[in-house]
This record gives structure tokens, C-alpha cells and sequence, in this order.
């Protein structure tokens, strides 16, 4: 009886008493859950265009962060090395289309799968040799990213919300509106959805899946960039930071491969769920338990809705 | 409707013509050896029984297949082998034996992907969404409210098309074809699984659509009805090999083709 009421009442009295603790937990789950959306959605974008799950999106987001501290360093003005690493994303997706993909069509899923983890390896090694190994520290103030935290008076106690946090719920909001946009209202964005649908149909009106695919591993790398910039910006820009990767795997179990709302949707639940999970229930399991709670609730997901939230459901004639 | 590059022809004159052309997957023979030509505003029928290769055929002049032998002379250009988006570029347009339509995309924005290769501001402005690619997107649409006039599908322009039936997918595949302003149209089976109703109304559209706007069309039908009334020529492959060309009567007439269609006595 005790241990029932330690699960089923205990936290909710908790979140009754200190409602401040409450909203400020939703909050970190929020701002989190908006970085899980980035990255996932770099993943959906290629995985619609081309059924690639593209396992280097992870080091993708290492390498653009690297490229913009790096160029920095070097001496070049924060907002000209952003404009570069633009370029280099660019660079990246043409090399990766022309070198990886070119070569590969038409070859099974998995061959494709494992090309990118030579990428990951290669841009691993290659970002090593460029940069160094050693962390580095995110050029917030020189992009104009506000730092510090406004403390709101609220049931009694204090929220704190970090600037940065705000900033970064600000930008991916904005970015997702232009991309959903972009993908609903334009020629290429059109066609970026023909290609998705249907490979040979796009290919007879003389739709280009080369250019394409550049234009979506493109869109992937600047999605890696603000994820770099805004993960970067929280913790340290470092090559153990590719491991978030693994965190957008739940999400797109809950959101399904192939939807942009999805994976929003997706990401916010786990982050969420992974805060509030945390900090009610895991003391009863002695904590930590917020590495691993995202795949439990994607599992349980996983056998209501295999498709995912907003994942098609396949319906195959036999 | 005149197709971006390349010289004129005039009607009557080859538009197309293929050449000893040969493709084979391992050891079959899906094509062998096989010559004909289609004319500037003819409605050419390709017809044959199942396995005869009349889809590779097609598959061949769009560039989705690349002949091991054999020249395609399209427009005065030769040449042994041409991706799909050249062919496009080039004013070749297709639709597909089982509908391939962008199933998540209303029909509206399926006609539109047809008008890519015509519209051309580049990314840039697209992304600003601003200028001219915002005035490019109104003049396309007109074109392509036109054609979904033409085809009376003005009632189904918001429906995802995976959720229309088959009848209408398959114009409105047409449609996405027809949005390319092609030259030449390659119709892969246009009313396969139709109900009579249906076929006549693809029919009309057919002879409309070579009427009005002066496109060549090369299609693939098994309705044998259906393919009398419409063409002014018809090549009979069986087996990959060509076995007659001509006219529907000349070919009604001929033996060989009686056979293959009816089997022969061993």
C-alpha cells in the first residue's frame, strides 16, 4: 500500500504543494523537448526525402558547431563564420550527394544506412584532425544570444526562466513556421514532397533527385547548426555531444519517421515526460532514471500505435 | 504547346524513331531488336500481350531504361541513353501503368509538380516566398487551373488524391502529364481497370487533348476496341520482337498478330 501511494498519489500532492516546482520543471522539460524536436527533425527531413535514416545527423550537429567556434578562433567576426559554416553545411550536402549518394541509388535501405555511418566516422576523424579534440566553449554573446535568467514571482514561489532557453523556444519555432512554408508553398518544396511520395512518379515530370537530395541535406545541415548553436550553448561543443542523436530515436518512435508535426509533437512529450518523470517519480527509483525514460515511453507507444503519432499507416494489399 | 529546346517538327514529319533496339535483364529478352517511328500528331498505339515488352518499350523512350543496343532518334538528336529528367526536359511526359501519383499531395499540387521544369526562380526567392517567384507561382497556377477545366476535375482540386478512386487518379495523373506541355505523351494502359463509362471518357479526353493542343501520343492499351478507334498507327510486339505495324486495319488483318493474340495450333 505504501509503495502504491508513493507511485499513484505521492507526486501529484507534490506538484499540488509547490506548483512553482511544478511549472519550472514543464518548463526545462519544454525547452528540452523543443532541442529533441530539432533534432529529429533534421532526421525526418531526410529520411522523406530519400528512406535514409541518416545515423550522421548526430556528428552533423558536432561538425557545424565545430565549424563555426573553429572560425571564430580563428580570428573571423562570429556573424561572418556563421554566413561560412552556411557554406560549408552547403559544401556538405553536395559532397555527401555527389561522393555517397550518386553512387548508392536504387541500392537496399541498409546499404544506405551504412554509408552514413562511414560519414559519422569520417566526419569524426576529419573534425578531429580540423579542430582538435578539445571542447570548446559556444560563441553565445558575439551572436547577440542573450544570457542570464528572468526570475518570475509565481504561487508563492520563483520560476526561473534562462534567456537562452527563451531564445532557443523562439528561433526553432520561427524555423519550423519557414520550413512548413517552404515545403507547402514553393516549387522546390513541391517537389521535395513529390519525391518523398514517389520516386519514379517525381523523376517523370523531370523533377531532379540530385538537386534534391542537396536541397534536403542541406536543410538537415542548417538544421544541425541552430541545434549545435543552441545544445552548444547550454553545455559545451564537443564531440560527445553527437550522443543526442540517440535521444531523437524515441521521439521519432513516438512521431513517426515521416512527419514534421510529429516529430515537434514527439519531441515535446519526451522532453517533457523525461522532467517530470524525473523529478517526481525517480527519486523512488534513485534517480538518474531520465537516460533511459525516453525509450520506455516510446516502447509503450510503440504497441498502441506502431506507426508512430502521425506516421502513415501502411495498409498493404496481398 | 511548344516543349523548351530543340528544333521544330513539323506534323507529319518522325518525331521519334527507335532504332535495332535491344534490352535485356540477364538472360531475358524483354526487347529484341525492335525498330518504329511515331509522327508529329499521330496517336500511336503499342499493343501486344502481357510479357510482350510494350511497358519496357515505354520505359526505354522515357529514359528509365537504358537499351544495350539501339539508337533513339527523338526531335533530330540522337542517342544511346538519356535519364529521365532529359527526357522530361525535353518534352516527354508519362503516366504509369499503376497510377504514380504524389499520394499525400492534393491534385491541385499534383498537376503543379508537372510545371517544375517550367518554372525556374531559383531558391533564393522561393525561400523569401517574395517577388518573382511569388508572381512565377500565379501565371503557373492559371496554366493549371486550365487544365483542371479541361479535364472537369474543378471538384476534387483540395483532395489528397490517395483518397479519390481510381478513375479519377488516373486523370488526374493525366492532368500532371498535360501540365508538362509535352510534345510527346506517353500513356502507359490510360484505362486499365475502367468501367466502360470511364474508358469513353478517357477516350474523348485522349482525342481532345490531340486535337486541341496538337500533342503526339504514344500509348499502351489492351482494351482492342479501344485502341482501333483511337489510333492512326499501331505497332504489335509479342515476346519483344516486333510482329506488325500499320494501320488498325492492317493490323486487325494480320495473321501473325492473330496469332499471338489467339494462340496457335502446334
Amino acid at each position: 500500500m505504501d509503495l502504491l501511494y508513493k507511485i499513484l498519489i505521492d507526486p501529484f500532492v507534490q506538484m499540488g504543494a509547490a506548483p512553482d516546482l511544478l511549472v519550472q520543471t514543464l518548463w526545462e522539460g519544454l525547452v528540452s523537448g523543443v532541442l529533441y524536436s530539432l533534432i529529429a527533425l533534421g532526421f525526418v527531413l531526410i529520411f522523406k526525402a530519400s528512406g535514409v535514416f541518416n545515423f550522421a545527423q548526430g556528428i552533423m550537429v558536432v561538425f557545424a558547431a565545430l565549424t563555426l567556434v573553429g572560425l571564430h578562433e580563428i580570428g573571423v567576426p562570429a556573424f561572418i563564420a556563421l554566413g561560412l559554416t552556411i557554406v560549408v553545411m552547403f559544401g556538405l550536402a553536395y559532397l555527401v550527394e555527389r561522393l555517397m549518394l550518386r553512387p548508392l541509388v536504387n541500392q537496399p535501405d541498409i546499404i544506405l544506412f551504412m554509408a552514413t555511418f562511414g560519414l559519422t566516422y569520417f566526419l569524426i576523424g576529419f573534425g578531429e584532425l580540423v579542430f582538435g579534440g578539445n571542447p570548446k566553449k559556444m560563441i553565445t554573446s558575439q551572436l547577440y544570444l542573450p544570457s542570464g535568467a528572468y526570475d518570475i514571482k509565481m504561487f508563492g514561489g520563483f520560476v526561473s526562466l534562462q534567456k537562452i532557453d527563451i531564445a532557443a523556444a523562439v528561433i526553432v519555432s520561427l524555423m519550423v513556421i519557414s520550413l512548413a512554408l517552404f515545403f507547402q508553398k514553393t516549387r522546390i518544396g513541391r517537389a521535395l514532397r513529390a519525391v518523398a511520395d514517389s520516386h519514379k512518379a517525381a523523376l517523370s515530370v523531370g523533377i531532379s533527385l540530385e538537386q534534391i537530395w542537396v536541397v534536403v541535406w542541406f536543410a538537415a545541415g542548417i538544421v544541425a547548426l541552430v541545434t549545435g548553436i543552441m545544445w552548444g550553448a547550454r553545455s559545451e561543443v564537443s564531440f560527445s555531444l553527437q550522443i543526442i542523436a540517440l535521444k531523437a530515436l524515441p521521439v521519432l518512435i513516438l512521431g513517426g519517421f515521416t512527419s514534421i508535426p510529429g516529430a515537434i509533437i514527439g519531441g515535446l512529450i519526451i522532453g517533457i515526460g523525461e522532467k517530470i518523470g524525473e523529478f517526481y517519480w525517480g527519486p523512488l527509483l534513485g534517480s538518474g532514471i531520465e537516460s533511459w525514460l525516453a525509450y520506455v515511453i516510446a516502447l509503450i507507444f510503440l504497441l498502441f500505435r506502431p506507426q508512430g503519432l502521425f506516421g502513415e499507416k501502411i495498409i498493404e494489399r496481398i | 504547346m511548344k516543349a523548351p529546346g530543340g528544333p521544330e517538327v513539323a506534323a507529319g514529319d518522325v518525331l521519334l524513331s527507335v532504332e535495332d533496339v535491344s534490352l535485356a535483364f540477364g538472360g531475358v529478352k524483354a526487347v529484341n531488336d525492335v525498330s518504329f517511328d511515331i509522327r508529329k500528331g499521330e496517336i500511336r498505339a503499342i499493343i501486344g500481350p502481357n510479357g510482350a515488352g510494350k511497358t519496357s518499350m515505354l520505359n526505354i523512350i522515357n529514359g528509365f531504361y537504358h537499351p544495350q543496343q539501339g539508337r533513339i532518334t527523338f526531335k533530330g538528336e540522337t542517342r544511346a541513353k538519356m535519364r529521365p529528367h532529359d527526357a522530361a526536359a525535353g518534352g516527354i511526359a508519362r503516366t504509369f501503368q499503376n497510377v504514380a501519383l504524389f499520394r499525400g499531395m492534393t491534385s491541385l499540387d499534383n498537376i503543379m509538380a508537372g510545371r517544375t521544369l517550367r518554372m525556374n526562380k531559383n531558391l533564393f526567392w522561393q525561400l523569401l516566398r517574395f517577388g518573382p517567384a511569388m508572381k512565377e507561382e500565379v501565371e503557373h497556377r492559371a496554366r493549371v487551373e486550365e487544365i483542371i477545366d479541361f479535364l472537369k476535375i474543378q471538384e476534387i482540386r483540395r483532395t489528397p488524391v490517395g483518397r479519390l478512386p481510381y478513375g479519377l487518379q488516373k486523370r488526374v495523373e493525366l492532368g500532371r502529364a498535360l501540365a508538362m506541355e509535352p510534345e510527346l505523351l506517353l500513356l502507359d494502359e490510360p484505362m486499365a481497370g475502367m468501367n466502360l463509362e470511364e474508358k469513353e471518357d478517357m477516350s474523348r479526353f485522349i482525342l481532345d487533348v490531340n486535337d486541341h493542343f496538337g500533342t503526339t501520343v504514344a500509348l499502351i492499351e489492351h482494351d482492342m476496341g479501344v485502341v482501333m478507334d483511337l489510333s492512326d498507327r499501331v505497332v504489335v510486339l509479342d515476346h519483344g520482337v516486333k510482329i506488325a505495324d500499320g494501320t488498325p486495319d492492317q493490323v486487325k488483318s494480320n495473321q501473325a498478330v492473330i496469332d499471338a493474340y489467339l494462340g496457335v495450333a502446334h
